[in-house]
């Protein structure tokens, strides 16, 4: 183990001592690092007069939790460059076949690089941070407070672990210096995105939500890491000189995955769609593990914490109650059909479900499981609501939910479970297979189940929804 | 000793780069391996270090297997690979101290070996500073002291040679002949015919991946040439008449001073020839063997191979 460790450690090292005998790097960055804080300094100040000039009531305390994040986002911007180039600038100044033909490890290798390339940038962001809280000593201006500070930092390094291990990735997998610089971008403007949000965090001034932002940066940092290590293969190193996209081939590839071995469509139904779906067998468990969960989970959440902000006296549910019955019981279906066509939900649920994959695609699935959560949050949400207001959770349920919700959810549980899997295969080892394969044959996977089994069971669904669940609530509301 | 079998690597599904490369070098001998540019000699060369996975056939390597244990292979293995691979802003000294550590080379043996190398290569006076500023030879040397520093019992060597002076390249075929007595295994690619003649116990001449000769310098200048050839030069015109020559000798050309003849078994033919001359009172100047070097045999074999004619 020590040894393994000596070995990172040794490329790590050599790494960094290559960076900083580099006056190209560090010149610039010393410059920055150094002028930033007095840039930040000065704008916040501004901003903060002009805003209160026009009755904004802005204080500049309020401001310097935002101002520290932002002085340690942007090295950390900068020095990208260096994990950027850390394999493949090695590839084209000819030094890495040595160092490949060398008994290190894979691991040992890849994990000396990222930890040089996280080290550096946080050197350089925490070092901004630490020349700007010294400017900010010397005024009579409150700091944050020990947590709020602790969690900047912590989401400094988040983002310096999120950015860097996104970074070798493009490093490993692109040819050229200039691809992987061109990529770069890839990681710059979701994270400036992020930042933005964390931004909003900062200024809601709900620190535990902050908290949660740096666990899922942490987790979704680690699966980059490990979807690195997964893919990171010498071979693919050496033998790709030139990146070539043949659409052809990969098109007629991705439609091998989705067709199968099927001669028709009834075989392709009863054989292929059958043989995904068993492969999805652990995937659907987790999903509807996950689903059960988060319903009842939220539904708890709002029978335990909804009392405590609303005064729901005997009086007032009734009122609740006549008032729901009365609406639902002259419920005008025509009207609702008109408001709401079929197609119209149709197609917002598909887009849903793609948004879903899109999310998912761009977090290893985190993200995509997370907004199915969220969505079965709302369900559970719903009934909770119902429950307080003394209708019975599980007739709601049957009566409202259900009759589409069969098809829907059954739909929305599927795509999920096959976004869960196309994140898990991104992250597992596949030795004979690159990462553009993997990622190609998991979407037609997916695709597989969405054209084969989503989107009928979306279209069957809103049908349902539009015609069959307002008929059964209309008849069985005003009777709850 | 390096042994493979088939070797083949295939990309893209289409294109071999190597096909059916079967090889088998022991201790002690040189491999030289020869063939244009993009012929797949780096790619074989690959595959022997366990940096490329084999698509077919086998390799065993410091008598390890180059698919299941490409770890020991690389150990065991000194490689100086088409570029020099130098870090610029290191110095000489801490390069190969890098590279003693990396191959988990101890202190001490890494101290004597580094100190060793840089003297024997002259390096030692640039030690201390940044390979950056090293001439092209210099930094040759110090790549192949970084093949050397783990004292490797088998060397793949890619041009090892190539942009230096001629002293400093004869200093290296030292070298590598040196560590052929102390029983090392060592395959050298190479463009330069005459370093492969000069080296080599063995030489294999690639071509589109495919190994089309394999043998000494001997065997590849008989199989190619044909038999090896003597000139007898005359101080003047030397007309025979009917000079009857011993059995095994051919005559294959003649001019007014010079006769050339094709002879199978040399050691016995020979004498007879001469002989025969100076019986038939031959004014024999010189009797000697017509030089064929391997440059003839390269690009005989090269032309035969394009389907184009040879002209020495």
């Amino acid at each position: 183990m020590r040894r393994n460790w000596d070995a990172v450690w040794l490329i790590a090292r050599r790494e960094f001592l290559d960076q900083f005998r580099d006056w190209r790097i560090i010149v610039p960055m010393f410059i920055l690092v150094s002028l930033f804080p007095f840039i930040a300094d000065n704008t916040t100040r501004q901003a903060v007069n002009f805003m209160n000039r026009f009755g904004g009531d802005l204080i500049l305390d309020r401001i310097v939790p935002f101002a520290v994040l932002v002085i340690g986002f942007f090295p950390l911007s900068f020095t990208l460059i260096v994990a950027l180039e850390s394999f493949v600038g090695e590839k084209e100044r000819g030094t890495i076949e040595p160092l490949l033909s060398s008994p290190l490890g894979d691991n040992q290798m890849y994990l000396g690089k990222l930890l040089v390339g996280i080290a550096t940038p946080l050197l350089f962001s925490y070092g901004s941070i630490g020349i700007y809280l010294l400017l900010l000593a010397r005024r009579a201006v409150q700091f944050p407070s020990a947590y709020m500070m602790t969690l900047i930092l912590l989401l400094t390094f988040a983002h310096a672990v999120l950015m860097v291990s996104a970074a070798i990735v493009i490093s490993v997998q692109a040819t050229t210096i200039r691809a992987a610089n061109l990529l770069a971008s890839f990681v710059v403007v979701p994270v400036a995105f992020l930042l933005q949000g964390e931004t909003v965090l900062i200024f809601w001034g709900d620190e535990s939500v902050l908290f949660y932002a740096v666990i899922g940066l942490t987790i979704l940092s680690g699966l980059l890491i490990r979807l690195g290590l997964s893919h990171f293969k010498r071979e693919y190193l050496l033998g790709r000189e030139i990146d070539t996209l043949n659409f052809k081939s990969m098109g007629r590839a991705f439609l091998e995955r989705v067709t199968g071995n099927a001669k028709s469509i009834v075989e392709w139904y009863t054989v292929e769609i059958p043989s995904t779906l068993r492969q999805l067998r652990r995937p659907l468990l987790i999903i509807l593990g996950v689903a059960v969960l988060t319903v009842a989970s939220s539904y708890l959440w709002v029978v335990i914490n909804t009392p405590k902000h609303i005064d729901l006296t005997p009086d007032k549910i009734d009122e609740f109650q006549q008032y729901i019955r009365e609406n639902l019981g002259n419920l005008d279906v025509a009207i609702l059909h008109e408001n709401i066509p079929a197609h119209w939900v149709f197609l917002s649920n598909v887009r849903a479900t793609v948004l879903l994959l899109v999310a998912g695609l761009m977090s290893f699935s985190t993200i995509g499981i997370t907004l199915f959560m969220v969505n079965m949050a709302l369900i559970g949400g719903f009934l909770g609501g119902a429950s307080l207001i003394h209708f019975s959770p599980f007739l709601v349920f049957v009566v409202a939910i259900l009759p589409h919700g069969i098809f829907e959810l059954t739909a929305v549980i599927i795509s999920t479970a096959a976004v869960l899997k196309l994140g898990a295969m991104l992250v597992t080892p596949q030795p004979d297979k690159s990462l553009g394969e993997i990622f190609l044959l998991s979407l037609a996977d997916w695709f597989r189940v969405f054209i084969g089994l989503v989107v009928p069971l979306l279209a069957i669904a809103a049908v349902v929804e539009v015609y069959v669940t307002p008929q059964i609530i209309k008849m069985a509301f005003p009777y709850l | 000793m390096i042994e493979s079998n088939d070797l083949s690597k295939q990309y893209n599904n289409d294109f071999w780069a190597v096909d059916g490369v079967t090889l088998n070098v022991q201790p002690g001998q040189i491999l030289a391996l020869l063939g244009q540019n993009g012929a797949g000699k780096t790619t074989t060369v690959r595959m022997l270090t366990a940096l490329l996975s084999p698509t077919r056939g086998s390799a065993r390597v410091a008598g390890y297997d180059v698919t299941r244990n490409p770890h020991d292979v690389r150990a065991n293995v000194g490689v100086l690979t088409e570029q020099h691979g130098l870090y610029m802003r290191m110095t000489g000294e801490e390069y190969l101290e890098f590279f003693g550590k990396v191959y988990g080379v101890d202190a001490e043996t890494r101290k004597s070996r580094s100190a060793y190398l840089s003297d024997y290569f002259g390096l030692t006076e640039a030690a201390r500073r940044r390979s950056g500023e090293y001439s092209k030879g210099m930094k040759q040397k110090l790549a192949l002291a970084r093949a050397l520093i783990h004292d490797p019992s088998v060397l793949l060597l890619d041009e090892p040679t190539s942009a230096m002076d001629p002293e400093s390249a004869q200093l290296v075929r030292n070298e590598i002949s040196r560590l052929r007595s102390s029983k090392r295994t060592i395959i050298i690619c190479t463009h330069n015919l005459a370093e492969a003649e000069a080296l080599a116990d063995q030489i294999a001449i690639i071509y589109r991946g495919k190994i089309l000769l394999n043998g000494t310098l001997e065997e590849l200048k008989r199989t190619v040439l044909g038999p090896i050839e003597y000139e007898a030069r005359f101080s003047k015109e030397f007309d025979a008449g009917d000079l009857e020559l011993p059995p095994g000798a051919v005559l294959a050309s003649r001019s007014a001073t010079s006769w050339r003849f094709r002879v199978e078994t040399p050691q016995d033919v020979n004498p007879k020839l001469v002989n025969a001359l100076i019986s038939r009172n031959a004014l024999l100047i010189s009797f000697q063997e017509v030089p064929k070097k391997l440059e003839h045999v390269y690009l005989k074999t090269m032309a035969d191979a394009q389907g184009v004619s040879y002209a020495a």
